[in-house]
């Protein structure tokens, strides 16, 4: 037998197929090709075929790395169509970091894109968003306040009523519906300000606001600087914090992902907290992979090292400094869906189950499907929306089945989707999905 | 792929399963061995006359035809190494029937090996073999290679379970095999023939298994040894005394190292050896011959044995032997795993053979293995982009080849032939052997369009070849 496998270096200079062999080389190297991971992948559940699951991603990436295959268009979809959840990290036997696998791929694609200049609609839309929107938390501020202004003027009812958007497009359509209905903007708390504990001061934590979270849903992260003074802790809020780059990095904009890891490595470093916490698994992953994306300069890499000691996602803080003080019961039947990046990246899986256990009369009834990506994935939903939902309504069938009155999730795409999930189903008015701050909250007679 | 013959193909399948994409081809051009072959097509059948017609149309074009399971394949025997067509078994996955009356499983080719497990067990039933790879492989590779796991020793292979098959031919037919009956002695038993075929004889499309009561208990305990000759005197010592152990386990020094650096499980590193020994059936029993095991380990001169007390205690000494493939790839990016496999009284020979073959060639070169049954897992860790090691590599490969044969033994206990092992065939089978084998394959495929390129070795062939 001979081999045509080739393990030599491309031989063309200083492109995206070169930048891709250098990054990812020796990491697809790792994988064994056992298929441990074809199990737990939910796209190679929905599509059925190896190029939808992570072996056959990271074959890819190798292939392309050594110019076997075309990046643009052998490449990109196979990626495109993966959601990044990792859950394949934690069944795979050898380690193979698949996270920074994608990361590369991703940057070697918008790399290639760039070069070939083919820029349609989308693509153009989709970084403009993420270049001029999300790092920038005042635009979304502005956004969410609209928002607020949108849902309460009874535009919401016109435009809902007349379905306009869904002229536009169906996806944003879908978010349009599900978001939750806001609260007046004047109950933010204001960045720079430092909340006292309740009681005795247990600790000091910093408090990440998130972008998305902060703009849409800062209900929720008020209530999480309550439940967090509740417990004892002093919660700061780090003036010029900005987006985490979560969403960057999986897009492969790693330069600007960088640029935002600084930014908050140095608006964190002045809050002198113990922890950093944050109410978002998807922002809570790579705020806790910092050393990572800085590994290359050894100066920042110390410093975000540092950083990713102190981060925390809500539930480890309130089981650190809990119990609780829980003032109301809770009725019906609750699940929990697994934020990915909480389980998979952060590694949080017994404390969210252990709060929601700890309500009063809660009836937590535990999943197999709990951990099994719901075809979110950051704006994985908006990118590749028909793909997303075939995901999202078999898990549906399964929630239907368990006669789930709450949905808790642990990360905002997740509670998007959630909510879109029960409306798929007719089911929005039995059935409700939640943030896990919320829940708690509620339990604990907080407004 | 020509046009005409495209054509023709749309005519039998669907084209959302038809995939021609050079990323979709690539995707089916590996499996967990070694070697990259790019198939021209790639086609997912939902049933079983779909595969029929697309032989009788691979018969007239003289198109290879490639089954590939779930592709955890260590041996090769998915790879489409002459290109033609790879047909994706995993999408005819709908029967899994379990029939309580007559203790069987029903079963479609593409369904996971553990939702048979997790299917039977609810019924109280047991389907005993237990690749490591089974919750990922499909019952059909696993009928085709014949694997097994540490549970062979008690309750053997895949084959002993195997007693029906529906199979299509590499001529395209359907025919079906034995039936629902244990006892069938009616002509030839071409059930064993096509278990273990590695797709060489046809394509199976539905299966009857024969399953057990699920044992009610389990024991288990490991056992460190100063001396490895000494665990090899522990292992026949329990197997004579009238105990058949559901499993045991062995791993070498090397292997002790690499799990330890890699997950520390307090495992004792001045031992040379290592077993493990897990006993079923009815607790009373299982109680007794589990001390009885104690006993006999501590006379053959175990330094450290634990004996687990409840199942958190057993889980974590699988755990040991789990982490032993994970562990060793630390070690290097490329893994050569072997499964050679000698009559259980040579295992001490074997180890020793092992050895002078580590120190001969230089290589990082461990020993884990079902050891109860004689199959040992010789693993070299290397990195292929190392040429001159890789050579080394193949020199070593054909000396433990060597080694099990002279010592009464067998190139392959589990993983099966494939590419890598073709070339040792006739050392073990002789002339005459290999030859009577091919006239079954000639009988079968005139047209040699079923998987080839394994099995058999290419003229003049008698080595592997690890490198261009």
């Amino acid at each position: 037998m001979s081999l045509s496998q080739k393990s030599h270096q491309p031989e063309s200079n200083g492109n995206p197929v070169q930048q891709l062999f250098h990054s990812t080389y020796a990491l697809t190297n790792k994988c064994v090709q056992c298929g441990y991971c074809l199990p737990v992948c939910p796209t190679y559940d929905s599509m059925g075929k190896e190029s939808a699951s992570p072996r056959g991603r990271i074959n890819l990436v190798r292939l392309a790395s050594e110019g076997k295959i075309d990046i643009q268009e052998n490449l990109k979809n196979p990626i495109d169509l993966c959601l990044g959840c990792r859950a394949c990290e934690v069944a795979c036997p050898v380690n193979v970091p698949y996270g920074h696998i994608l990361e590369f791929a991703k940057q070697a694609i918008e790399e290639s894109q760039k070069e070939k200049e083919r820029a349609v609609f989308g693509e153009r839309m989709k970084r403009l968003s993420l270049m001029k929107l999300f790092p920038y938390p005042e635009r979304l501020r502005a956004i969410g306040n609209l928002v607020w202004l949108y849902q309460k003027s009874g535009v919401a009812k016109f435009v809902r009523k007349t379905k306009v958007i869904h002229r536009i497009s169906e996806p944003f359509a879908n978010l349009e519906n599900v978001l939750p209905s806001l609260e007046s903007p004047g109950k933010r708390y204001k960045w720079g300000t430092v909340i006292s504990a309740k009681g005795q001061k247990k600790s000091r934590v910093a408090f990440f606001a998130g972008c998305v979270m902060d703009a849409l849903m800062y209900r929720t992260n008020r209530l999480t600087i309550e439940l967090l003074t509740s417990v004892g802790c002093e919660v700061v809020m780090p003036q010029n914090q900005t987006c985490c780059g979560a969403l960057h990095a999986h897009q492969g904009l790693l330069e600007q992902a960088k640029a935002l890891a600084k930014a908050n490595i140095e608006a964190f470093e002045k809050s002198e907290a113990d922890f950093y916490v944050n109410n978002a698994g998807g922002c809570g992953a790579i705020l806790r992979e910092y050393d990572h994306l800085l590994m290359e300069d050894q100066h920042w890499k110390e410093r975000a090292a540092r950083f990713v000691n102190r981060s925390r996602d809500i539930s480890e803080i309130l089981m650190q400094y809990g119990p609780l003080s829980y003032r109301k019961e809770r009725r019906g039947v609750l699940i929990y869906q697994d934020s990915c990046h909480l389980r998979y990246v952060q590694g949080v899986y017994d404390e969210p189950r252990h709060l929601l256990r700890s309500i009063p009369g809660a009836d937590v009834v535990e999943w197999e499907d709990s951990g099994s990506c719901c075809g979110s994935g950051g704006i994985y939903n908006m990118l590749n929306y028909e793909e997303s939902i075939k995901i999202l309504d078999k898990k549906m069938e399964k929630v239907k089945a368990m006669g789930a009155t709450t949905i808790v999730t642990a990360n905002p795409g997740c509670l998007l989707q959630m909510r879109l999930g029960a409306e798929r189903l007719g089911l929005s008015n039995h059935m409700q999905a939640v943030h896990i701050v919320d829940v708690l909250a509620e339990a604990c007679g907080f407004e | 792929m020509d046009q005409k013959v495209l054509e023709e193909i749309r005519k039998i399948i669907p084209n959302d399963r038809i995939l021609l994409q050079l990323q979709d081809r690539y995707s089916y051009s590996f499996d967990a061995s070694f070697g990259e072959y790019l198939p021209d097509i790639v086609i997912q059948p939902e049933h079983a006359e779909e595969i029929s017609r697309l032989v009788k149309l691979a018969n007239r074009y003289l198109i290879p035809v490639y089954p590939r399971g779930a592709a955890t394949s260590l041996s090769g025997g998915p790879l489409p190494v002459e290109g033609g067509m790879v047909l994706d078994m995993s999408r005819l996955n709908k029967k899994l029937i379990i029939d309580r009356e007559n203790l069987l499983a029903i079963v479609s080719p593409g369904v996971i090996t553990a939702d048979i497990h997790r299917k039977a067990e609810e019924a109280g039933l047991f389907y005993p073999p237990d690749p490591s790879s089974s919750h990922v492989s499909t019952i059909g590779g696993n009928l085709l290679e014949n694997s097994s796991g540490p549970r062979g020793l008690k309750y053997g292979t895949t084959k002993e379970y195997v007693i029906g098959l529906e199979v299509v031919t590499p001529t395209g037919d359907m025919i079906r095999t034995g039936g629902k009956t244990v006892k069938n002695v009616t002509g030839y038993d071409l059930t064993r023939l096509i278990v273990g075929s590695e797709g060489t004889l046809g394509i199976v499309t539905e299966a009857i298994l024969r399953l057990i009561p699920k044992p009610q208990a389990r024991g288990t305990l490991l056992a460190a040894f100063d001396r490895l000759v000494d665990s090899g005197h522990a292992i026949t010592n329990i197997l004579s005394s009238g105990i058949l152990p559901a499993a045991m386990e062995l791993m070498d020094n090397a292997c002790m190292r690499a799990v330890e650096n890699f997950q520390p499980c307090g495992l004792p590193l001045h031992a040379e050896a290592l077993i493990i020994v897990e006993v079923d059936g009815h607790p009373i029993a299982v109680a007794e011959e589990i001390s009885q095991c104690e006993t006999l380990c501590l006379q053959m001169g175990a330094t450290t044995i634990r004996v687990a007390q409840d199942e958190r205690e057993r889980q974590e000494i699988w755990k040991a032997r789990k982490m032993v493939s994970p562990a060793i790839t630390q070690m290097g990016p490329t893994k050569i795993s072997e499964d050679a496999t000698v009559p259980r009284s040579k295992i001490p020979d074997m180890m020793e053979r092992l050895k002078q073959i580590r120190e001969k060639y230089q290589l990082n070169l461990v020993v884990f293995g079902h050891a109860g049954d004689g199959n040992l897992h010789p693993n070299i860790i290397t990195d292929k982009r190392n040429l001159a090691e890789m050579k080394r590599v193949e020199e070593a490969v054909s000396e433990i080849f060597k080694a099990a044969i002279e010592l009464g033994g067998t190139l392959s206990g589990e993983h099966g032939i494939g590419t890598l092992k073709a070339p040792y065939m006739e050392m073990e089978l002789g002339e005459i052997g290999l030859a009577m084998m091919k006239k079954i394959k000639q009988a079968w495929d005139p047209n040699n369009i079923l998987n080839p390129g394994k099995i058999f070795p290419k003229p003049g062939q008698t080595k592997v070849v690890l490198t261009e």
